[in-house]
């Protein structure tokens, strides 16, 4: 391997990414996945990074899902799309942050799409004006929330509490990245280091002070793919699309797994559970799984958040032996409290994966 | 007083277009910026499809070499002037050179493999290009290409920067098939417990003696050819490359792992082709190449008078195709300079 040639490839896809003053658009499904991330995003950036956020609570589905799943056409997405400016140009921004990686991706879509057939842009525009009597301004510009993380991946660093190094042997924790495909595979330019070789979630893990492993199924599809789960007939495909990564990357012994988009974290730690109950194969050290965490859940424990306000509590593969890689400190007892400190009630352990440090 | 025409390019179409004038009487100048003649010429080891050593070709060339040519080599060109039917090119050293007719002979270079990210040529290890192959047989004849390497499997990709949309070329580059064949069997000369798998999407040997070649190289030397396009190369923990191809006789996927990928890189104009046809306002074509006044009638002049075309600035050409055309422009250029 040799890194110059992957920094060569870096330099050529170099994208620009707003300073301040963003609208925020979130993600359909992230709040039930990973519900601590996009919190923990809204956090940082206002508070650690002061900087002018805004969203705006009639903010609907883009319709991303349903439009790469067939049942939207192209048209009613444009629109809902065109919708969604509308309440960024009525709020007074024009620099568009989109949660999720889907959303960036139709979003990019569209834009394209609307320079090359400006016709179509005009048509979007008449069916706004008929359905809502809106207007909207095209956004200056379009970024992902990976993308603004990692823009300002340095000051996290200057803040940090904790960095990616195992506190017991000094070395750097081992880490795969996965990015999601709407994020750059539809177009390469408009993510941070291309499609082969991506280097948003890369640059992140080199400056928190990790290593990031390069293995042979990297490019692989994390599981979701959409039809490959959202027809239930094609689970299989699914699950065995995420066990071929886990195969691939056992070897490297990584510490975890960092991703940017609402699918992969989902199916890359959930289906560590199903595998393990369906072949009773895990994967990590002590038969605990390689943890999953989602960009904004890594950046809130280098910045010393707690992880349990981090939401790391409804991860099925658990978080704690990163945690304490780490060196984080957390208290079990509180992961399954509410924040009233009221009893949830604990999760049945699983057959095979230690879910628990002791078992329950 | 005889005339004058100036050639630039110094590789197999400039040598043999200036040894062909010199002979009609014209008087020759030639302008090479390496500081030898021979072009890619030198950089091949044996030629197809006898594979006869590429030397042979250029000690032929060099011997046309004579009086009445002035050679110009680590000469570059910064500025081309014509008035009244002279053309007038200043080198960078501060020469001036005129002549009554201009050849265009600056060839080619290889596509560079790195645009095919994918396919990891400049940052894994083991994939090189057929460049490279050739460079070592001229070196290291003697060497096993794979040295303390106990499986010697080598996959081989066809058409890298050729008929490819996402890469900007839809052209064929004609002559990475036979290349590849050619290259197979002389790994295996080198290597007969090597296993060599070719990745192809079309097997254009269109020349005489290319088919054989090909059955040659299975039946005689059982390389495998597999009709499908590399989607990724991937590095394993011990260097070893996994690729992923579809085998589009079968319709399957297919997932292998090779010690060795060699890219066949195809034709792109040389950035110097590009250059002074900016200069001169000649015409380029869709896939940049230079167009020919006529493509089928009058294929070594341009719409310029006095400006004539010679070898792979016209697009992909074998050795042999390339001396015939640069005789065809020395008969064109003679012919304009009466």
């Amino acid at each position: 391997m040799k890194i110059e040639g992957k920094q060569n490839i870096w330099k050529e896809y170099q994208k620009e990414i707003a300073e301040d003053h963003f609208f925020y658009v979130r993600s359909c499904v992230r709040q039930n996945f990973f519900p601590g991330s996009e919190k923990t995003f809204l956090r940082i950036l206002q508070y650690e990074l002061k900087k002018d956020l805004f969203e705006n609570p009639s903010h609907t589905t883009c319709s991303g899902i349903g439009y790469h799943t067939d049942i939207i056409p192209f048209e009613t997405s444009m629109t809902m799309v065109a919708r969604q400016f509308a309440l960024m140009t009525e709020a007074g921004y024009e620099n568009l942050v989109t949660s999720c990686i889907t959303s960036f991706g139709l979003y990019s879509e569209v834009l394209e799409t609307w320079h090359h057939f400006p016709e179509l842009e005009e048509k979007t525009r008449q069916f706004l004006r008929k359905a809502t009597g809106r207007e909207f301004k095209k956004p200056a510009n379009v970024s992902h929330a990976s993308d603004i993380i990692f823009k300002f991946r340095k000051e996290i660093a200057e803040k940090s509490k904790y960095s990616l190094v195992n506190k017991d042997t000094g070395k750097p924790l081992r880490v795969v990245e996965h990015i999601g495909c709407h994020y750059s595979k539809m177009f390469p330019s408009k993510g941070i280091g291309g499609a082969e070789y991506p280097y948003v979630l890369v640059g992140m893990i080199e400056d928190w002070g990790g290593e990031v492993i390069d293995y042979p199924e990297r490019r692989h599809c994390c599981g979701f793919g959409f039809r490959q789960y959202l027809v239930q007939a094609n689970r299989g495909f699914s699950i065995s699309c995420s066990k071929k990564k886990f195969d691939s990357m056992e070897p490297y012994k990584p510490d975890m797994i960092l991703t940017n988009c609402p699918g992969c974290p989902m199916f890359l730690d959930r289906w560590q559970y199903a595998i393990s109950e369906m072949e009773g194969k895990t994967y990590g050290e002590n038969n605990q799984g390689i943890p999953v965490l989602t960009y904004e859940e890594l950046a809130g424990l280098v910045l010393g958040y707690n992880p349990w306000d981090l939401g790391l509590q409804v991860h099925q593969v658990p978080a704690e032996p990163l945690l304490d890689k780490m060196g984080i400190p957390y208290d079990p007892e509180m992961k399954f409290r509410g924040a009233d400190g009221q009893d949830l009630g604990k999760p049945e352990a699983p057959t095979t994966l230690k879910f628990y440090a002791k078992e329950v | 007083m005889s005339k004058t025409a100036i050639i630039i390019g110094g590789g197999t179409a400039g040598m043999e277009t200036a040894s062909q004038l010199a002979r009609l009487g014209v008087e020759v100048d030639l302008i090479e910026k390496q500081p030898h003649l021979g072009g890619h010429l030198k950089n091949w080891d044996r030629l197809f499809p006898n594979r006869r050593n590429s030397d042979e070709v250029f000690d032929y060339l060099e011997k046309g070499m004579n009086d009445g040519i002035s050679l110009h080599l680590n000469a570059e060109i910064s500025n081309i002037r014509k008035s009244e039917e002279k053309f007038t090119i200043a080198l960078q050293d501060g020469k001036e050179l005129q002549s009554d007719a201009l050849v265009i002979a600056t060839g080619y270079e290889v596509f560079d493999a790195r645009k095919k990210e994918e396919y990891g040529y400049g940052i894994y290890d083991n994939v090189i290009t057929s460049v490279e192959l050739e460079e070592f047989f001229r070196s290291n004849k003697q060497k096993n290409l794979l040295e303390g390497v106990a499986s010697k499997r080598i996959g081989i990709i066809h058409c890298v920067g050729s008929r490819d949309e996402k890469a900007g070329n839809l052209y064929c580059s004609k002559l990475c098939c036979v290349t590849g064949v050619k290259q197979a069997i002389e790994i295996k000369e080198l290597m007969p417990d090597a296993e060599i798998f070719c990745f192809y999407m079309d097997l254009r040997m269109f020349d005489r003696h290319f088919e054989e070649m090909y059955y040659e190289a299975q039946e005689k030397w059982g390389i495998q050819f597999i009709r499908g396009r590399l989607s990724e190369a991937s590095e394993n923990t011990d260097h070893t490359l996994l690729v992923k191809v579809e085998d589009t006789l079968t319709g399957l996927p297919l997932k292998m792992k090779v010690d060795l990928l060699i890219l066949l890189v195809g034709f792109v104009p040389s950035p110097e082709t590009r250059r002074l046809a900016a200069m001169l306002g000649l015409k380029e074509g869709d896939d940049r190449f230079l167009c020919p006044a006529d493509e089928h009638t009058i294929t070594n002049s341009t719409e310029i008078p006095g400006v004539f075309l010679a070898g792979t600035v016209k697009g992909p050409a074998g050795i042999a195709n390339t001396i015939t055309d640069a005789r065809a422009t020395a008969i064109q250029v003679a012919d304009y300079l009466k």
